[in-house]
């Protein structure tokens, strides 16, 4: 908990046990007291008997702001249910009705969001009457508007994002839609926003209070209390100020919970920043992998891969979807998350990772150089300045022109080219010795896949980088790397060169890999070569070789003894001829 | 990063539609005359809908809005009578368009407590609400600015982490402390207890330290939070390259903040500021009310207790009025420094 830190945050913290114990308990031990009226002491400054002074009826000031902080907060979080659930109604309608029907809708949100809501609560003030109850409901009903227009606005970046998409190709209904695929995903934000809230309405209620047009004596509040303490000010100041320090300290109580669940939820924590624990900087080569198992309950998708990859060398990571390469890349940088389980031992150098759509993997909210500073700031305690010099400098390495301006904008910004030099430059923030790329170029067009190719190549001449590059593409991985590591259902089937494995590999299985990449001199009249079968499932147990069943020159030792990996390859019936 | 699942889909996306998303399609700012056309209807739709919610609040109060406001004492009579003479006897069209065209030719109806003009309540309040609110705006810019450039100076680079600490951890907190609790504390410190300046006037005339605390309450938490804002946006000027050839050109300390930095954050905090007001607003109608303040705040609060829906109605017109007004010059404004802001929202 990052808040508990500064003072600001300690003494919002202090305020909410504060808070805590003064509702559950206070109408308990000071009940009493707050109606007691005391005719020999009326009116009476603060005392030892009294350490806020006494009301006009001779009553403890102290006590009755105690026993007052159970209805101050509770019609608080009255009023924050009536926002949230008619700002959910309001601001989710549109997603339901349909686009005529939703685009008035968020007009007249947008008309009403403009008015301040204590004009709103003032208002509708005057249409419910005063007292507690419709004093709830007219703060809770001006602080919809905004609701609303928070969970119209988050539902619609939700709206488009693919999962929403493929529910809406799938059929899905509106109305599900919105329960089952929008809510959820929006949920956080909306939690966070609601404990804001909560305080805000807390201070509003104080404010119609105080004005007389809340709560209603004989029944008090914090409001009330500060009303009355402030017609006889001059008599006992304390009698105003006791409930305005109980709603200052509130507010901050909900403030500091607010900020909580926004870290809680944003995922802001120090620890989850972390590049991940098990990887370690250590001489020589730059990333070794022995017996890595990465799994998922009774599915383990990648089962005892062992490789190293040396200091500056480039290696390519092959295999088709589901051949447990990116969890490899994943786990190699330790950024496997739970339910997920790393076994084995990793041992890295400071890594670097590039990852697939460069559209994701900038945050859009942030500038470019934000982000790359970051690094610099979190990693190194460089001063913002210095770390935004460098970010434009790491820019400007990677062919970025105009980097000081790139720095300044927006990732949207950016063409997927840019964005995915910007993610290669903010890999350089630091002084890497490894840069996991994986499938870097995929997202990409074909001459721009070239150039990110080129710049890897040139990035690691320079920094003397190593690179693991993660690819379904074996013509990408021939254009940058000198190794190529071939997995297959969670093994490395075969570890070789790029030169043999352009001259014929000797699994069976990275020649079929070779065999369905088109060239320029396939047939275009016979249709692409394809690799009959389909690999085990990572669940199901596999006795001998994993790719025997769709391989040709399997036997029936295949079938029933996982072959060793020896020279290079595990197979039991190696390819030996160089095609 | 979160890898839910051991599979890894790696569908490669439309390479059209990565190279072009529709931000960057639709990102080209509108011409400048329809930006401002919309902007003026969305103007008159709000104002519309003010002028319908000021009417139709008196329509949907429970009980006889005319009783209420005269008391179970009045005969039946009176209430009759002035039932007829506000028109409520008509139907509720007829009593709308009567309501807009009064609107027009300035007569916002008439008190049913008083029995005087509401425009002329108005007319008498107003200049003190508009004065309140325009020194604490002035108090607000001129504090706020130099105090948020100072903090940037002093804590530039990750220089004078205490200093930083101070500033944002007080202005955090002043920033969050509504206004009239401020009020309350500033009366009970410098009012009661140290007995420097006065609070409540009662004479009639309001000397100028009449204008010190209640223009302090309502300035402290708008500057608190602008002086955050503008030590934000100070730090990234003055890391700017232009910065570093101010100071590479060896100018007085005076030169490079007021003539290099300070042009480059006044577009900003003015817009920012001009949002504020709408805020301030709000804020001085609890000011009025602690200060007894004679403006508009008081005679709004006034009303709503006394049930005289005529001036509740004018006051709040006027209210409503000054934020879509003041919303529109800042848009308005905005648009001109900044054409990306003339973006259509959807």
């Amino acid at each position: 908990m990052r808040g508990l830190k500064t003072p600001l945050g300690a003494a919002a913290a202090l305020s909410l046990a504060f808070l805590l114990f003064a509702v559950v308990l206070g109408p308990i031990l000071w009940g009493d007291d707050a109606i007691k009226v005391d005719t020999m002491a009326l009116a009476q400054g603060a005392s030892a008997a009294h350490p806020m002074g006494t009301d006009g009826l001779g009553r403890d000031v102290l006590a009755r702001t105690m026993v007052a902080a159970r209805p101050s907060v509770g019609l608080a979080l009255l009023a924050t249910l009536i926002t949230v659930a008619g700002g959910l109604l309001l601001g989710g309608l549109p997603a339901v009705l349909g686009r005529r029907a939703g685009r008035l809708l968020n007009g007249f949100i947008g008309l009403v969001v403009a008015f301040p809501g204590l004009l709103i609560a003032l208002v509708l003030a005057v249409v419910l009457g005063s007292g507690g109850r419709p004093a709830a409901f007219a703060i809770g009903l001006a602080g919809v508007p905004a609701f609303a227009r928070l969970t119209q606005t988050l539902a619609a970046s939700v709206a488009g994002r693919d999962f929403v998409a493929a529910a809406r190709v799938l059929g899905v209904g509106r109305t599900r839609m919105l329960v089952r695929h929008i809510l959820p995903n929006i949920g956080e934000p909306l939690i966070v926003q609601a404990t804001l809230g909560a305080g805000g309405a807390l201070l509003a209620f104080a404010a119609l209070s105080f004005l007389g047009l809340g709560v209603q004596a004989p029944d008090y509040d914090w409001g009330l209390l500060l009303n009355e303490g402030l017609n006889r000010v001059y008599v006992n100041p304390a009698a105003a100020l006791a409930p305005g320090i109980a709603v200052v300290l509130a507010g901050l109580a909900f403030n500091v919970l607010g900020e909580y669940a926004a870290q809680v939820f944003g995922g802001r924590s120090p620890a989850a920043r972390g590049a991940g624990g098990s990887a370690r900087p250590v001489p020589g080569d730059a990333l070794t992998v022995k017996d890595l198992r990465v799994s998922y309950g009774p599915a383990v998708p990648v089962k005892g891969v062992s490789f190293t990859v040396g200091a500056g060398e480039r290696v390519g990571l092959v295999g088709e979807s589901g051949s447990g390469k990116s969890l490899t890349a994943l786990a190699a940088s330790g950024l496997v998350e739970p339910p997920g389980v790393v076994a084995g031992s990793i041992e890295a150098g400071e890594t670097a990772m590039v990852f697939q759509d460069p559209m994701t993997s900038l945050n859009p909210a942030l500038r470019v150089g934000t982000q790359l500073a970051e690094v610099a700031t979190a990693h190194e305690r460089l001063a913002r300045r210095a770390a935004g010099r460098r970010a434009v400098a790491r820019l400007t390495d990677v062919h970025i022109a105009a980097a000081a301006k790139v720095a300044r904008q927006y990732p949207h910004e950016l063409s997927g080219g840019m964005r995915q030099r910007a993610m290669i430059a903010m890999g350089l923030m630091g002084t890497p010795r490894l840069i996991i790329a994986d499938e870097p170029t995929t997202a990409l067009d074909v001459t721009v896949q070239k150039q990110i190719l080129d710049l890897l190549r040139e990035v690691s001449d320079s920094t003397g980088a190593a690179i693991l590059l993660i690819s379904h593409d074996l013509a990408v991985v021939a254009q940058l790397c000198s190794r190529v590591l071939v997995m297959y259902a969670g093994v490395i089937v075969e570890d070789l060169t790029v030169e043999r494995l352009v001259a014929g590999p000797a699994h069976p299985y990275t020649r079929a890999l070779l065999a369905s990449v088109p060239d320029m001199s396939a047939d275009r009249s016979q249709p692409l070569a394809t690799i009959p079968g389909r690999m085990p499932s990572p669940a199901d147990p596999v006795a001998g070789c994993p790719f025997a069943p769709r391989c040709p020159r399997a036997g029936d030792r295949c079938l029933t003894a996982m072959p060793p990996f020896e020279d290079g390859v595990a197979c039991w019936h190696p390819i030996k001829e160089v095609s | 990063m979160a890898v839910p699942t051991p599979h890894h889909p790696a569908p490669p996306g439309d390479p059209v539609e990565e190279q072009a998303p529709p931000e960057e399609r639709s990102s080209r700012p509108a011409r400048p005359g329809a930006y401002l056309a919309r902007r003026f209807l969305r103007f008159l739709l709000s104002l519309l809908l003010l002028v319908t919610a000021t009417f139709g609040m008196v329509h949907v109060v429970p009980g006889d809005p005319v009783r209420a406001a005269l008391g179970i004492t009045a005969s039946p009579e009176l209430v009759a009578a002035r039932t007829h003479e506000l028109g409520l006897d008509l139907p509720v069209w007829e009593q709308y368009a009567r309501y807009a065209a009064g609107l027009f030719s300035g007569d916002l109806g008439t008190s049913m407590i008083s029995g005087l003009p509401v425009s002329q309540t108005i007319a008498d309040r107003l200049p003190y609400t508009v004065m309140l609110a325009l020194v604490a705006f002035a108090v607000v810019m001129v504090t706020a600015i130099p105090a948020g450039m100072a903090a940037a100076a002093w804590t530039r680079g990750g220089r004078g982490r205490a200093a930083e600490l101070l500033f944002t951890g007080a202005s955090g907190l002043l920033a969050v402390v509504p206004e009239f609790l401020l009020a309350v504390a500033m009366i009970v410190l410098f009012a009661v207890t140290w007995e420097l300046l006065p609070v409540a006037n009662v004479s009639g005339s309001l000397t100028p330290s009449y204008y010190v605390l209640p223009t302090l309450a309502l300035a402290v938490g708008p500057a608190a939070a602008l002086a955050r804002i503008v030590r934000v946006e100070a730090l990234s000027v003055l890391s700017s390259d232009f910065m570093r050839t101010a100071r590479a050109k060896r100018l007085p300390a005076r030169l490079i903040y007021l003539r290099h930095a300070l042009p480059n954050l006044l577009t900003g905090a003015l817009t920012i500021g001009g949002l504020l007001i709408s805020g301030l607003v709000a804020g001085s109608v609890l000011v009025e009310n602690v200060f007894v303040w004679p403006g508009l705040g008081s005679a709004l609060v006034e009303a709503i207790k006394a049930k005289d829906y005529p001036v509740v109605q004018g006051v709040v017109l006027v209210y409503g009025g000054a934020v879509l007004l003041v919303n529109l010059a800042v848009d308005v404004a905005l648009g001109r420094l900044d054409p990306r802001s003339t973006i259509k929202e959807d």
